[in-house]
């Protein structure tokens, strides 16, 4: 099979990646009959699909967010697991190491195997399982950080960032701007791995899907509901680390706290400007996607014969590639949301 | 230099500028000189030469990365220093050092290296350190340092250190110099106030109380003040010591640079206070003739020609090195109008006095100045036995400026305050309708009320949300300001083509509907009465 024939089968519709034979799209941004979804953040997991495929995390994390409707059917496949999408397409999932449940699609028909890595990265997460290399002939990359400015540090030397602030600045209560849905999980085990030992306290916007890590066996410790503690105790956070969404920082939900200095945890916050822009006092670089060199590394890795790249800084990731005497070409997907990371 | 970058890192990333004086406090006291001193100067702006070249540092980058991945990663980033910072390629074989050299030894290093010696430093440098460090070394050594913190709160910094005015700073900082040394010994106690009587430095001016016209016009006699026009230019200190000359904004600021016209024109030895205004065709001109001489580095000949700047004298601190500041205001006028009269280089001219009985003279004068469109903003009325003190003093001058002019404008966009406002919609954009009934921005201004107000405000704009742009929120043009304003002038920055003169909001108009909103049309009318009144004025 050439790879040729890869581009017949594996085309760009109006409502995102499409595998023609097996008549299912990946990580579509409309509603569509069947969906194969690589993982459950909101640009990647819309709602109302007739049909899901993707792993028993994501389909889980899907439901704790209402995306998926009572008449939705849904095929829960653990990594590794073989399944028949009809028409000689075979699909099975490969840890990303993005999120909790995040996936890599392998699609193999006609004996050709495509990748869709949906969104990746390769620095060590305690709560999710590590991204694992599949050869293939097409590999189908995110380029999010595309660009040699982006490098991202060691998730410990930010959070001892951190842990040093709350050491110098006790008096103040230190909120941290997080998503959702796997930053917030991941800056608080890494923390505990860095010996904080204070319960945190959490904006109600993370309560859902930090139990649902839990469920899964995720042990973050101690945490409390913001809203739990009376607005006249400010005192109770003094010392302690807030979680919030990033959007509420500065906004009239951080009014309660007493002197809070304020940081976002974001792959974003190496660029100086945007952490300012955010009026982050404090710029925890937090990437829970695949660096300059990483994504160059990782399409290296997997040596395929052809890069497609899905969406970010996709012409300094095409031209590099080209450099290195590998194919390379855009997708030009739309609808993928940059402000969630 | 490892704390130089984590103390950039800290100001750079606190917004409150009492935070930011604690952080600069602490770095001070715990770090020795030279080290400190150098610091400072690099915060403050007053290093005198670059370490290195914007060129050498670009060069590298060239010859170690992709010119194509360069430029969109610049592009992203949106300057060079941090790209580089960022995206630097470690050499193949690097020299690596155990620790980085402090501050003094960088400083030192690249001053006396050659050309090829300060590409190898800068290499071995930046090899060695992380992002945060090798940004603080660029931007260090191009002199390019923003941080959000200006001299003026570096010099309130040390006040503080010391426990004393800061006018005792600004008073030896222009005869200071890097590092600083003489100084931090004063501070830390070690030795006496470094000793500036023989350099040219700035003295920190008087400044007049607006006028409270219950209370302060009845005891308001033409036989207890006198009254000046104040005009609409910008206040200097004129110092000389014959042989050097300089010129300093009212906040310190040496800018004899932009006005060497006027500083080669001093010959006499003292201090004189002022305004600077320039005159075109030898009349006075307006704030916007001004404006295109304010913050030229070197003015060329011709601008100097068409625009000369000229000095209303209204005081003299000091004269042949006598200290005039204990005598009586018209005791000093004496000495000044001798100076002026002796020194006739057309430059200066003294301020005159209005002659007036009453205080409703006093008004009279204030309605002939709000007839100026702009040229004349009110009056300085001063107590004729007043001494010259720095600061505020209560009773001694008054500024009574004539009323503003008030627009009703469109809000348009509203964007977060900083600090304690951060989660506030406190800074607005508001705009005037053109004769197509299409809405243009005029303006922008800061929330100038009580915090209830704000608060109802804020309110206001959460729900009356339209599209979004980076931090700026565009709302519904349904909400009228009354908008005060100095002045107007043409303005190629805005849509309206148009710019005011701090604009303040006067009052939120809740009632009024935003069709019944200003047209543009009534601002370009002020400008073109203001240009008719500036040619017929002149003195």
């Amino acid at each position: 099979m050439t790879n040729a024939s890869a581009e017949e089968w594996m085309q760009v519709r109006e409502a995102g990646l499409y595998c023609v034979p097996a008549n299912v799209y990946i990580d579509p941004h409309d509603a569509v009959e069947r969906a194969v979804i690589t993982h459950g953040h909101a640009d990647h997991a819309r709602s109302g699909h007739g049909e899901i495929f993707a792993t028993p995390e994501t389909t889980a994390i899907m439901h704790t967010r209402y995306y998926i409707k009572d008449e939705t059917k849904e095929t829960a496949l653990k990594y590794g697991q073989r399944h028949d999408l009809g028409n000689g397409v075979t699909l099975w999932f490969a840890s990303a190491g993005h999120i909790l449940g995040s996936a890599q699609a392998v699609f193999e028909y006609q004996g050709t195997r495509v990748v869709a890595a949906g969104d990746y990265k390769r620095h060590p997460d305690p709560t999710c399982a590590p991204f694992e290399v599949v050869p293939c002939d097409i590999f189908i990359t995110e380029a999010t950080f595309a660009l040699p400015v982006f490098q991202h540090p060691p998730l410990e030397i930010e959070v001892e960032k951190l842990m040093r602030s709350m050491r110098a600045l006790p008096e103040r209560t230190h909120i941290v701007g997080v998503y959702a849905l796997g930053k917030c999980q991941r800056v608080m085990k890494t923390l505990r791995l860095a010996g904080y030992e204070e319960p945190f306290y959490l904006h109600g916007a993370l309560k859902k899907l930090t139990q649902l890590y839990e469920s899964y066996g995720q042990d973050f410790g101690e945490w409390i509901m913001v809203s739990d503690i009376s607005r006249a105790d400010k005192h109770v956070f003094q010392g302690k680390i807030v979680l919030c969404p990033p959007a509420q920082i500065n906004d009239r939900w951080s009014r309660r706290f007493a002197d809070p200095l304020t940081t976002v945890a974001s792959g974003w916050m190496q660029i100086r400007a945007r952490a300012r822009q955010k009026r982050a006092e404090m710029a925890l670089v937090v990437s829970d996607h695949a660096d300059w060199g990483d994504l160059i590394r990782t399409c290296e890795e997997t040596k395929a014969a052809d890069i497609w790249i899905t969406h970010g800084r996709v012409e300094a990731l095409e031209y590099e590639l080209k450099k290195r005497g590998i194919r390379a070409k855009a997708l030009n997907l739309i609808g993928r949301d940059e402000s969630v990371e | 230099m490892e704390r130089f970058s984590d103390l950039l890192d800290d100001l750079y990333f606190t917004n409150s500028n009492l935070a930011k004086e604690t952080i600069l406090t602490n770095y001070l006291r715990e770090t020795p000189d030279p080290n400190r001193g150098w610091a400072l100067a690099a915060i403050a702006g007053t290093l005198s030469f670059d370490l290195f070249k914007r060129n050498v540092i670009k060069t590298l980058m060239m010859e170690r990365m992709d010119p194509f991945l360069f430029d969109m990663s610049r592009d992203y980033v949106g300057e060079m220093s941090e790209t580089v910072a960022l995206a630097w390629p470690q050499s193949e074989n690097p020299v690596r050092l155990n620790r980085l050299p402090d501050l003094e030894t960088v400083i030192t290093e690249f001053k006396s290296r050659n050309k090829a010696g300060i590409r190898d430093y800068l290499i071995t440098l930046l090899d060695n350190m992380t992002p945060a460090q090798r940004w603080a070394l660029l931007k260090l050594g191009t002199r390019g340092l923003r941080i959000g913190m200006s001299a003026r709160s570096v010099k309130l910094t040390l006040a503080k250190m010391k426990d004393v005015d800061v006018n005792v700073i600004e008073q030896i900082w222009h005869g200071l110099e890097p590092p600083y040394t003489d100084l931090f010994a004063w501070i830390d106690g070690r030795a006496e106030l470094p000793d500036m009587s023989n350099i040219v430095t700035f003295s920190p001016v008087m400044l007049a109380h607006p006028i409270d016209e219950e209370k302060d016009l009845p005891r308001i006699t033409g036989q207890s003040h006198i009254a000046e026009w104040k005009w609409d230019g910008i206040r200097v200190q004129i110092s000389s010591k014959g042989e050097e000359t300089k010129i300093f904004s009212r906040k310190g600021d040496d800018i004899s640079g932009s006005f060497p016209d006027l500083a080669q024109a001093v010959d006499f030895n003292g201090i004189i206070d002022g305004e600077l205004l320039v005159k075109p065709d030898g009349k006075i001109g307006s704030f916007n003739d001004l404006q295109q001489r304010l913050n030229k580095k070197k003015p060329a000949k011709a601008l100097m020609a068409r625009l000369p700047a000229h000095v209303i004298a209204y005081d003299i601190l000091e004269w042949e090195g006598e200290t005039l500041r204990n005598l009586q205001l018209m005791d000093r006028r004496n000495v000044l109008a001798d100076t002026v009269k002796a020194h006739q280089h057309g430059r200066f001219e003294l301020s005159e006095t209005l002659d007036f009985k009453t205080t409703e003279d006093l008004k009279e004068f204030r309605e002939t100045a709000a007839k100026t469109g702009g040229l004349i903003e009110g009056l300085m009325i001063k107590d004729k036995s007043s001494t010259y003190l720095s600061g505020r003093p209560k009773h001694a001058w008054y500024k009574w400026k004539r009323d503003p002019f008030l627009l009703d404008a469109v809000l348009m966009y509203a964007q977060r305050g900083t600090g304690k406002r951060s989660s506030y919609y406190s800074d607005y954009t508001f705009g005037l309708w053109n004769e197509e009934g299409a809405l243009l921005p005029i303006g922008k201004a800061y929330f100038g009320f009580t915090d209830e107000e704000l608060k109802k405000l804020d309110n206001w704009i959460r729900s009356h949300k339209l599209a979004r742009y980076g931090p700026v929120q565009e709302v519904e043009k349904e909400l009228v300001f009354e908008v005060a304003f100095d002045t107007a002038q043409e303005s190629k920055r805005h849509k309206s083509g148009y710019a005011l003169r701090f604009p303040r909001i006067h009052r939120i108009r809740w009632d009024k509907p935003a069709a019944e909103a200003d047209k543009i049309s009534s601002v370009a009318k002020l400008v073109e009465d203001q240009a008719a009144r500036v040619r017929d004025a002149g003195t």
